[in-house]
């Protein structure tokens, strides 16, 4: 039972801190990038792959370096930080991560490797209007004809689907149940537009469009796509921890600094304790979220599903209790898009909102509660 | 970063597992269990059994009976005494004068003291609070006066608990009136049969008498009972209240009591979709809790209690007071029967419920009241 990094992984955390720090620290820098398209520094993400981040959750034979979830946790904690926008989460773990687990060795070769260099972005064409956090697609359906897939239909919100040079798909087969398939970026009608938090998704049209299939033709791969949302959303748990440490960091500063009534703000019990509260909020959610990363690492994908909706469940409440307080007990100030707190709150409402949010998930937890007796974590 | 335990330590928690649950009496065990009182013979018994194996205190130094175990090992120590609702060992001996006479005491008060205090041979109350010392502790107002070489105490000291058992106290006393509140208090140890002790009892909202007001009148006391320095008394009292923070948060008993209640409400949870959810809430945030727990205790290698054990205290309470409330409402109309009733139809658990959620309003305010962790977070932590 260990919570520390190794001597690596705090170079890695400190590397990338570093990176990540050197980009957005300064606010405005992120503003600035965000305002034009395509919502990100395309600069950035290539020294991104230079320090091998983008390529490090996939095999060294699929171009990748390898590297286990605690690691693409401190990735994804230090990006959190900055709230850095660059689409490491959506296109590397989450549509990396389906063609890693669902593609064929070829596939895999040659989609991880450009990923992985930064010379292709991908994103996952998933979610469908009228659909709530599932793992399977319905009104966008594959068809067959000989060796040749079609897809029709609509995917939104795709994030950066716009922007995205290959599309993972996901579609209703024909003869039941989820296929993946990629399809190329500009072969979709694509338009798109701003999420909440400064990021980019798109409507993306499908009309017949040639598509490949991901891994095995026909194959129904809906627990694969089940088992990446679920890290996915360990890692965007990681990545929500670290905007809510600078949430709270920005906040306690204010209040040591802004003054009100001739004095500063910490000297009113009414907000120091507010602020407590919102540290026990964070500590706790740092538990939860080095949990869950270990448990990922395990690699047990029933024990993966919990641990998701264990984090996501506590990084919900706690990000919206954080992201909140955080507003609020900056005041008036935090209402403006040019002072960071407010987008920290924005994106910790995206990122809670990527997946499935706390009462989703407590819903399903809710189902399961007589079917064990005490949790342990240690067993 | 890695979740399960080294080989070292399973062996070590199956190794304590196996002793709580073989060696402890089984019927002690029952009435922890299911929240019944416990006689002082059952306190005693359960430490006289821990201690005869070394399990007593395991926090204090090794020449005194302690154990020189990592803290992660103290933890699982902890965790496995609650899981298998052995009664933990008395805090006022075990985690409060015990670790002070260890740590301040003469040789002579070590000697005379720590063996009685190991093995509940003498019980120790708690003579800090006062009724107008509350979580402002160092205006405490009981009097001690140079008399010969010995002291004549007055006062009164309050929320005593178990104090009816109680055969000698560990007090905070003012020794010199003139100086800044703090630097004028002393610690004295008492016989509670001295003249001029009175114990009386102080009836709580759960109807049980589990504290109690202790008077001071015209008290000798020894100067040999002198704990530390003359007017060191608040560093002595900053020790002990550090110590008690640590493990503080009760998470084994709490994941019992929570486990228990979806046992025993399982019907009424089968039917109830927002009973359900609270469950699983609950659980999610305990689960936060006991990770928390290990990762303070990972931080806590040097022995000091981390700041973020505060945290522990801060939540661990509000979660015992959260599943008691769960219970409460899980045992519908049958909660309104106050305490365990001669000829009832209701079950035990549902009779208990309602005393046990009004005795755990107190788990937020002993141990330092949250307002004052939350005080200590945001000035030891965050700066503020």
């Amino acid at each position: 039972m260990d919570f520390t990094y190794d001597d690596e992984q705090v170079a890695l955390r400190d590397a990338v801190r570093g990176l990540a720090g050197k980009a957005y620290s300064d606010f405005e820098q992120r503003r600035r990038t965000v305002a034009d398209d395509p919502g990100w520094d395309e600069d950035q993400w290539r020294r991104m792959a230079e320090m091998g981040l983008l390529g490090l959750p996939f095999a060294e034979e699929d171009g990748g370096v390898g590297a286990g979830p605690v690691e693409i946790g401190i990735v994804c904690q230090e990006l959190g930080r900055v709230i850095a926008p660059e689409p490491y989460l959506t296109s590397v773990v989450l549509a990396g991560g389906l063609v890693s687990a669902v593609g064929t060795p070829e596939q895999r070769g040659e989609v991880l490797g450009a990923l992985s260099t930064g010379e292709r972005v991908l994103a996952f064409a998933h979610d469908e209007p009228g659909t709530r956090w599932t793992s399977t697609a319905s009104e966008v359906t594959a068809a067959v004809d000989g060796d040749t897939w079609t897809l029709s239909g609509t995917k939104e919100p795709v994030l950066h689907g716009a922007r995205a040079d290959l599309l993972v798909v996901s579609a209703a087969l024909p003869d039941g149940g989820t296929g993946l398939f990629l399809v190329e970026g500009d072969a979709a009608q694509r338009s798109g537009y701003r999420t909440l938090d400064g990021g980019r998704a798109a409507r993306v049209l499908l009309d017949g469009t040639a598509a490949a299939p991901l891994g095995t033709p026909g194959q129904d791969v809906t627990a694969s796509i089940a088992t990446v949302r679920d890290i996915t959303r360990v890692m965007a748990a990681n990545q929500a921890l670290g905007a809510m440490q600078t949430a709270l960091a920005a906040t306690t500063s204010y209040l040591t600094s802004r003054k009100q009534f001739g004095v500063t703000l910490n000297t009113f019990q009414a907000l120091t304790f507010r602020a407590a509260d919102m540290y026990v909020s964070q500590e706790l959610t740092q538990s939860i979220v080095d949990w869950a990363t270990m448990v990922v690492a395990k690699g047990d994908p029933a024990e993966v599903a919990t641990a998701a909706q264990r984090a996501a469940l506590q990084v919900s409440r706690a990000g919206r209790h954080v992201g909140q307080e955080a507003i609020q007990l900056h005041g008036g100030i935090a209402m403006t898009a040019e002072y960071s707190v407010g987008s920290y709150t924005a994106h910790l409402t995206a990122l809670d909102h990527l997946l499935g949010d706390g009462g989703h998930v407590l819903r399903e937890l809710a189902e399961d509660v007589l079917d064990h007796g005490a949790l342990e974590p240690l067993d | 970063m890695q979740l399960e335990l080294s080989a070292e330590d399973q062996e070590f928690r199956e190794k304590v597992r196996t002793f709580f649950t073989t060696e402890v009496p089984e019927e002690i065990r029952e009435a922890v269990r299911e929240g019944r009182e416990l006689t002082k013979e059952q306190f005693v018994e359960s430490m006289q059994v821990l201690n005869a194996a070394g399990l007593a205190v395991p926090n204090w130094p090794t020449e005194w009976g302690g154990q020189d175990w990592t803290e992660l090992q103290r933890h699982i120590w902890h965790e496995e005494l609650q899981a298998a609702s052995v009664p933990l060992p008395l805090a006022f001996n075990a985690t409060m004068i015990g670790p002070v006479i260890a740590h301040f005491g003469t040789d002579e008060q070590k000697r005379k003291f720590l063996p009685p205090t190991a093995n509940l041979d003498i019980w120790w109350s708690q003579g800090f609070s006062e009724p107008d010392a509350g979580s402002d502790l160092a205006s405490l107002r009981t009097t001690a006066v140079r008399d010969g070489d010995g002291w004549v105490v007055n006062g009164q000291k309050t929320w005593t608990t178990l104090g009816q058992y109680g055969d000698w106290i560990f007090t905070l006393v003012r020794t010199d009136p003139d100086v800044k509140k703090q630097a004028g208090i002393s610690m004295l140890l008492i016989d509670m049969t001295t003249p001029g002790v009175e114990v009386r009892p102080i009836e709580l909202i759960d109807g049980g008498h589990e504290v109690n007001e202790v008077w001071f009148e015209d008290v000798r006391v020894p100067g040999e009972n002198l704990v530390g320095d003359l007017n060191g008394g608040w560093t002595i009292a900053k020790f002990l209240l550090g110590n008690e923070r640590v493990g503080v948060a009760p998470v084994g008993q709490v994941k019992g009591a929570l486990a228990r209640a979806k046992e025993k409400g399982a019907a009424v949870l089968a039917d109830d979709p927002l009973l359900r959810a609270r469950v699983a809430e609950l659980e999610n945030e305990l689960l936060a809790l006991e990770l928390t727990a290990l990762r303070v205790v990972a931080r806590s290698a040097d022995g000091a209690p981390h700041p973020a054990s505060s945290v522990l205290k801060l939540k661990g309470s509000e979660l015992q007071q959260a599943v008691s409330e769960l219970t409460l409402d899980l045992a519908g109309s049958g909660a309104l029967v106050f305490g365990a009733q001669e000829g009832s139809g209701l079950e035990e658990w549902a009779q208990r419920a309602a005393p046990t959620y009004l005795n755990f309003r107190k788990a937020s305010i002993y141990g330092g009241s949250n307002e004052v962790q939350r005080q200590i977070i945001a000035k030891t932590i965050l700066g503020l």
